[in-house]
């Protein structure tokens, strides 16, 4: 033996084998011998394009056989001997398909980002676990689990994930896990109640905004904060036709006796976050057109719900068939059920209710132990929560977060958004309470007319949605449902005295109470997250509603006739700026022409003949939105920046409005200048600066709307929408915003078009931008995606028993025990 | 002869070993045929090194035509090797084919004796 060689490539060869199985940096941790590997790296995730999807598989969880079949788009039809077959297979598809995202989706609801992103997500982690996240969903598990049904159906959907995951190898484990290195973690209730809170706080948890108010306060009074933020629109078409009559209240909450003195003029700030840029893009449109207006006879039911649109999609389409269901649809992976579709009977859809159901009480701590707070004239035992943040490459984060009579004090001194106050917040959120919403689901999958389905929707308690209802046998309906504090007015717009047990929710709006309304004299009903109904409701609901995608759906469908689904189709694709169509008015009557140049000239041309739509190749559009910006800018930052941090921003709707009722209204006079500026001269000023913003970018690769709006899918998990951009899908040539019907607004949008035909047999087509494979790998990964571009649909398979042999059937996977 | 025999066993049974074990059993069993099938330092160098890079490099190409460069190019792409399937075919044949290679080397000079 040579030693002096041998030892030095032995060293060299152990050295490179450590270097190659070592983690390279915290953007991409995996391992570079291991991730290169043909044989277990990522070449293993590399579909063959004619992947075969057949098997037969043994799981001794099953009670009997069970049949998927799958189409050519990979959608999976399964036929179940018994309901707990059915949802055991459905946790075995999505885990099978979907696995990654559940599992980030998951963690980061319960604050363990930090496990896979390592230091940056501590934060972010924090933040859930002090607004209860957990704590929420174990509330609900608690509730789940008392259902015999619930129980059954979850833990069946349980069992099924992680009989997939018992069959992962270091070669067949996501790609994602082998970027990240981590690995699969085993499934549980308790995870699927954690994503059911996920959308919780997706839908629900920003829709108030009582830090930036409670700082609005110390500048407008009363009268004017009503004003700049006003509860009803006066363009609003609400979803319940207007001229509807409620009922009585059947609660009355009462304004506590000092509410003047130490909620309405005490001056105070918030740590919040200043809010420039309006970011309400979680909308999301539903109708429904009655036999009546249709060319058929039959209802319509139109649903297109606004997320984050991520790779893989939030959505995995599937048929769910047992003895007792049939039910198409997509569904949430992490969760058993279709959450919108279709069965032989109904159709429905959901859009967001987008109330306020989230309140802020501040707490006055004993000491810095936090064990006692201040209330009802004595100090009151906080209960501790310790919370252990597990770090990726570093040590264990604690945080101790003290739970009120409110619910959790999510902000004190030790987390505070980032700004200087130290103000001890108590969180009160719906989304804290015990509710079932999974049996709702399970019935709603289930129901068979109008009476199923309002009985069904009733324990759906958070996120509150608006639930749009068809039925084979012609009655449509809507339903907001939800659970939702009985407010006094102005109650809880600001954040309340935590020592005074009068501050507390009073109550609760009675079930029966909630808006709702069935086979309309109009023929046809709407909803796009505005104010569910007009001032004559008896009960003061805030919320973060948006206006005008109700009026252009309301005033469309009001003139059609003899509606077909392609109808739909082109109505869910519109492109038609009702705001705007305000706003151009105000724009061209008050713009000193005579005081722009060539290019500012140029630009005012094209917004002149600008066809008001946002298409995506629309300049148009462009020099709208940044001048209408602009203008809000110009109006808005003298009055909101009198206070730091900064009071709320109004929306743009209530500019518009408040500009056509009062041109010469008080908020036009810039307070820092002594001149007083007229509305033609923010409107011209207003333009210049847009003009500025639009040279810039002519010259940056033009100013077509898309090139602004910049549609992008990402992948799912990266947040910074910069590090995983081969797995995304960017530069889309689609148009659309927040405001329109066609919401995309950069990575926000339509995640799932449908349009069910209530015929004998039904008629439904849907898409939605991704692919039924979450693998990058497969050519299933984003396949959906151009269709979607383009506005185009799949036509789904209501598959039926006697379907199974058709030629249109690509594989089959057979379940027994 | 004897370095064919060498390569080609060395491709082989990294192939087998890799459906058991992790990665850097290519090591191992580079490691292993140049100690048995004994040839001259850089003999033993070049047929660990040929072997994995037509193992690796064979594998990924195939399993890289079947895939229609779906996932390579993207992959290419996150590690900054341009969107090139070949890049990264290359890349992952090198990667293997050095851990071989200097494996079979320690392989081969622990059967030399120190005179030749």
């Amino acid at each position: 033996m040579r030693v002096v060689p041998f030892v030095i490539s032995t060293v060299v060869t152990a050295g490179l084998v450590f270097a190659l199985n070592k983690p390279w940096g915290e953007t991409l941790p995996m391992p570079a011998g291991k991730f290169l590997s043909p044989q277990q790296g990522f070449w293993q995730n590399a579909e063959p394009a004619d992947q075969s999807f057949d098997a037969e598989l043994n799981f001794k969880n099953l009670k009997g056989k069970a049949e998927v079949i799958f189409d050519d788009r990979l959608v999976p039809h399964v036929f179940a001997e018994n309901d707990e077959d059915l949802y055991f297979i459905q946790g075995y598809l999505h885990a099978k398909f979907r696995l990654f995202q559940m599992d980030l989706q998951t963690k980061a609801a319960a604050g363990r980002a930090s496990e896979i992103a390592g230091s940056r997500a501590i934060n972010f982690d924090r933040g859930q676990r002090r607004l209860g996240m957990v704590y929420a969903a174990e509330n609900a598990l608690h509730e789940m689990e008392a259902d015999p049904i619930v129980l059954k159906t979850v833990t069946a959907y349980t069992n099924g994930i992680n009989a997939y995951i018992k069959t992962l190898t270091t070669a067949t484990v996501p790609l994602e896990y082998k970027l990240l290195n981590i690995q699969p973690e085993v499934w549980s209730n308790l995870r699927s109640a954690l994503l059911l809170k996920m959308m919780a706080k997706m839908l629900s948890s920003e829709t108030e905004h009582d830090l930036a108010n409670t700082n609005s306060k110390n500048i407008f009074n009363t009268d004017v904060f009503k004003m700049i933020y006003p509860e009803v629109p006066d363009s609003l078409v609400p979803i319940i036709p207007k001229g509807t009559v409620f009922d009585m209240p059947g609660i009355v909450p009462v304004k506590p006796a000092d509410a003047d003195s130490v909620y309405f003029s005490k001056k105070d700030t918030m740590p919040a976050r200043p809010e420039v840029e309006q970011d309400k893009t979680n909308g999301s449109n539903n109708w429904v057109v009655a036999g009546s207006k249709t060319q058929s006879g039959a209802p319509i039911l139109s649903n297109d719900p606004h997320l984050e649109l991520t790779l893989p999609s939030i959505w995995y389409e599937m048929q769910l068939v047992s003895p007792n269901s049939n039910t198409y649809g997509v569904s949430l992976p992490g969760s058993p059920f279709v959450i919108i579709g279709f069965n032989d009977s109904i159709s429905w859809g959901v859009t967001n209710a987008q109330r306020d159901v989230k309140d802020y009480y501040e707490i006055k701590f004993k000491d810095n132990t936090k064990k006692e707070y201040w209330f009802e004239g004595e100090w009151k035992k906080t209960t501790l929560r310790e919370e252990r943040i597990k770090v990726k490459g570093g040590a264990d984060v604690l945080d101790t977060v003290a739970y009120s009579v409110f619910g959790p004090v999510m902000f004190d001194e030790s987390f505070s958004n980032g700004y200087s106050q130290k103000k001890n917040l108590a969180v009160r959120w719906v989304a804290h309470d015990p509710s079932n919403e999974v049996i709702a689901l399970y019935k709603l999958n289930r129901a068979k007319n109008y009476d199923e389905y309002a009985e069904a929707i009733k324990s759906f308690s958070c996120p509150g949605q608006n639930f749009v209802f068809a039925s084979h046998s012609g009655d449509i309906a809507i339903w907001q449902q939800g659970k939702f504090p009985a407010r006094w007015d102005m109650q809880g717009q600001y954040v309340m005295p935590g020592y005074d047990s009068s501050y507390l929710w009073q109550g609760f709006i009675p079930q029966s109470e909630n808006p709702h309304i069935k086979n309309p004299v109009q023929g046809f009903l709407q909803s796009g997250n505005q104010r569910p109904v007009d001032s004559t409701y008896p009960y003061f609901i805030p919320g973060s509603y948006i206006t005008a995608r109700g009026i252009t759906i309301y005033n469309k469908l009001s003139g059609m006739s003899g509606i077909t689904p392609q109808d739909m189709m082109k109505l869910q694709f519109d492109y038609f700026n009702t705001l705007a169509e305000d706003a151009r008015g105000i724009f061209l009557k008050y713009v000193k022409e005579d005081a722009l140049n060539a290019e500012e000239k140029k630009y005012s041309d094209i917004f002149k003949n600008w066809d008001l739509l946002a298409s995506h190749d629309s300049k148009g559009q462009t020099i709208y939105q940044g001048w209408l910006d602009s203008l809000e800018r110009e109006i808005w930052t003298d009055e909101i920046t009198q206070i730091n941090p900064a009071a709320y921003w109004p929306e743009e709707q209530t500019l518009v409005e408040l500009l056509k009722k009062d041109s010469a209204m008080k908020f036009i006079d810039n307070i820092n200048t002594p001149v007083k500026e007229t509305l033609f001269d923010v409107v011209t000023n207003s333009f210049k600066k847009a003009s500025a913003f639009l040279n810039a970018k002519e010259a940056d690769g033009g100013i077509e709307w898309f090139k602004i709006n910049k549609p992008g899918i990402y992948h799912v998990s990266d947040a910074s929408k910069s590090k995983l951009l081969p797995f995304a899908r960017t530069n889309l040539h689609v148009g659309g915003y927040g405001n329109i019907v066609n919401a995309v607004k950069g990575s926000h949008g339509p995640s799932w078009r449908m349009i069910v035909h209530m015929t004998t047999p039904i008629e439904a087509y849907g898409v939605y931008p991704g692919g039924q494979s979450g693998n990058p790998g497969s050519k299933f990964y984003d396949n959906f995606v151009d269709q979607w571009t383009e506005g185009k649909y799949n036509q789904l398979w209501y598959m039926r028993e006697g379907d199974k042999n058709d030629a249109k059937v690509k594989w089959r996977m057979k379940f027994s025990n | 002869m004897k370095f064919l025999i060498a390569t080609l066993l060395t491709a082989l049974l990294s192939f087998i070993a890799g459906l058991y074990l992790p990665w850097w059993s290519i090591a191992i069993v580079s490691f292993a045929v140049a100690a048995i099938v004994h040839q001259k330092p850089w003999k033993a160098f070049l047929a660990g090194f040929v072997g994995l890079f037509l193992l690796w490099g064979g594998l990924a190409y195939w399993i890289d035509m079947k895939n229609n460069h779906l996932l390579s190019i993207r992959v290419a792409e996150l590690m900054k090797l341009g969107q090139s399937s070949i890049t990264i075919i290359l890349v992952t044949a090198f990667i293997g084919a050095l851990v071989a290679g200097f494996a079979a080397l320690s392989g081969s000079y622990l059967r030399s004796s120190s005179g030749k």
